[in-house]
């Protein structure tokens, strides 16, 4: 594997992480996030400052991770509060909010961000395959949860919160539950992406990561583990296959986003199943 | 001093918030759809206003254009993004909505490029006076005058003429309102030409605000307008036009004191959290 393979696979597992992650949250629990970079920035941002402070990879993946998850469980405690219009303004702003206090804090580098993380002590192959491996796992947890008690408690839900609530179920524990794991693993993708990048800049985390990680969710087919998988791939490769496709990268994804919700609201899986 | 002055810099960029979130309001209200591409057509109404006045020379010629095209767009729109998908859940509509606003801005950045363009002839940019120790540009009390005249046409066209009744009847109860004769589909269309042009009208004047402008310009002031949307109680235009002047004010202080640790952007959104948690309604929402 060539140097540019291994980032080329790296960046493919990161991202498979953050979309897998907000599945979770946007396609088996029916809670729609606009900020789901702001908990990637949260745990790059925790690992960074652990790691610059000499902590090792474990440690600061598990910081991130429980950091992003915690901040995740308290913005879930605002799901409960607000109409399900109201969340997708709220969980944008959330991520204005935490960029905005990490862009004027000195002590995180500010605008400069955070440059000179040391490095994970792997050489660059061993590391794309330990994120891998980590993608693999999320891809087998997600797999796991879709077909279990909990996704379909999930998906109950997603699709009717009231009648979810009328057969017994705490709607308000499933929601939070959905927000902790997919805020967490949010976090542990920032955390794996300190060492690949070794330099973090707080403009990484912003509206438009957000929207570029929603951008991979939908038009995989928002709730579909495969169809997020392939989607994914494909959007994170078509810029290195294509110099246009990286020139026109916003435009593409813009398109997609509106031709794929007015053909195939159920993105690339809803339009392999059957045409509704 | 620094306490009026703050207060006065908010209102001028609360009318401002103003004309962008009535707009939001509307379509929220009629149809229930986040509207974020809302904030193309604002700073498409920038565009306009700033290569229009600088090709020939009139200000008001830009704004005129402005107006017009940004009224265009905002029903082409509702007509080509949203109508087609008006029957899927809400999620829908939404996605298309910020699939449509990236596709703008990254259009304008085609354009016009990436670095923005600024007025030839701003005069209204320097030129100010002095209103008991405060300074206010020229621009800055255009804006208030322009927001207050729109908003006032609006509130009468609303309360008053046959087609704003039947428009507020839409809003309230659309299968009512259609079973007395009041046609769904050209209220939509007059929504979103209403909106649409007060966005615009709101881009050109913030180009002039700022003599600059940009393809991203949109971004921050809708979003904005979306916390407004929700801050205001959905659907509210009373509620909306109070968050918006409220939001300019808190923005204003929060800029000077709480510099060192939010920038301004969050201070908004923080504030809609903040408000939330305590109103999750809104402010003057309905339970």
């Amino acid at each position: 594997m060539s140097a540019y393979i291994a980032s080329l696979v790296s960046v493919i597992g990161i991202n498979l992480i953050l979309a897998l992650s907000l599945n979770i949250i946007t396609g088996f629990c029916g809670q729609v996030s606009l900020g789901h970079a702001a908990f990637y920035g949260l745990g790059a941002y925790m690992a960074a400052y652990l790691a610059k402070l000499g902590a090792p990879l474990p440690v600061t993946l598990l910081a991130g991770t429980a950091m992003a998850g915690a901040i995740g469980i308290v913005v879930g405690l605002t799901s409960l509060r607000v109409r399900h219009d109201f969340l997708a303004v709220t969980t944008m702003g959330i991520g204005f909010v935490l960029l905005g206090f990490v862009r004027k804090q000195k002590w995180l580098g500010g605008e400069l961000g955070i440059s000179g993380i040391p490095g994970p002590g792997l050489d660059a192959v061993s590391y794309a395959l330990l994120i891998v491996a980590f993608a693999a796992a999320v891809l087998a947890f997600s797999l796991w949860i879709k077909q279990s008690w909990m996704g379909f408690t999930f998906d109950a839900v997603a699709d009717d919160e009231d009648a979810a609530r009328t057969v017994g179920v705490n709607v308000s524990t499933y929601k939070l539950v959905a927000f902790g794991i997919g805020t967490a693993l949010a976090g542990t993708a920032g955390g794996l992406y300190i060492y690949f990048a070794r330099i973090i800049l707080p403009d990484t985390f912003d509206f438009v990561q957000s929207i570029a990680i929603l951008t991979m969710v939908v038009i995989g087919g928002t709730g579909s583990v495969w169809g997020v998988f392939a989607s994914t791939v494909v959007l994170t490769l078509l810029p290195e296959v294509s110099r246009a496709a990286a020139d026109y990268r916003l435009l593409i994804f813009g398109a997609m986003l509106m031709l794929v919700m007015r053909f195939s609201p159920g993105g690339l899986a809803g339009l392999l199943r059957k045409p509704a | 001093m620094l306490f009026v002055e703050l207060v006065v810099q908010g209102l001028v960029y609360g009318c401002m918030y103003a004309m962008m979130a009535v707009g939001l309001t509307l379509v929220y209200g009629l149809l229930r759809i986040l509207h974020i591409a809302h904030a193309g057509v604002f700073a498409l109404g920038a565009y306009m206003t700033v290569t229009v006045a600088n090709a020939t020379g009139s200000l008001a010629l830009g704004f005129l254009v402005a107006t017009v095209v940004s009224a265009i767009a905002g029903i082409a729109i509702y007509r080509l993004a949203y109508q087609p998908i008006l029957h899927h859940a809400a999620f829908v509509p939404m996605v298309v909505s910020i699939g449509l606003f990236i596709v703008m801005q990254e259009a304008f950045r085609l354009i016009f490029g990436a670095y923005g363009i600024a007025f030839d002839k701003n005069p209204w940019y320097v030129a100010h006076v002095n209103l008991v120790g405060i300074n206010l540009t020229y621009v800055e009390i255009a804006m208030v005058i322009m927001s207050v005249v729109l908003l006032v046409g609006f509130g009468l066209f609303a309360g008053l003429t046959r087609a704003g009744i039947g428009w507020r009847a839409t809003v309230t109860d659309p299968h009512m309102a259609t079973s007395f004769g009041v046609d769904p589909v050209r209220v939509r269309y007059v929504n979103f030409l209403f909106g649409s042009a007060l966005a615009g009208i709101a881009g050109g004047l913030v180009g002039l605000l700022n003599n600059y402008v940009e393809p991203t310009m949109g971004g921050a002031v809708s979003y904005k307008a979306l916390a407004i949307v929700v801050l205001g109680g959905l659907g509210s235009v009373r509620g909306t036009l109070i968050a918006s002047l409220v939001l300019g004010v808190v923005e204003a202080f929060g800029a000077i004191y709480l510099a060192n640790i939010f920038d301004r952007d969050a201070i908004g959104f923080l504030f809609l959290i903040v408000v939330l948690m305590v109103r999750p309604q809104g402010l003057l929402g309905r339970g």
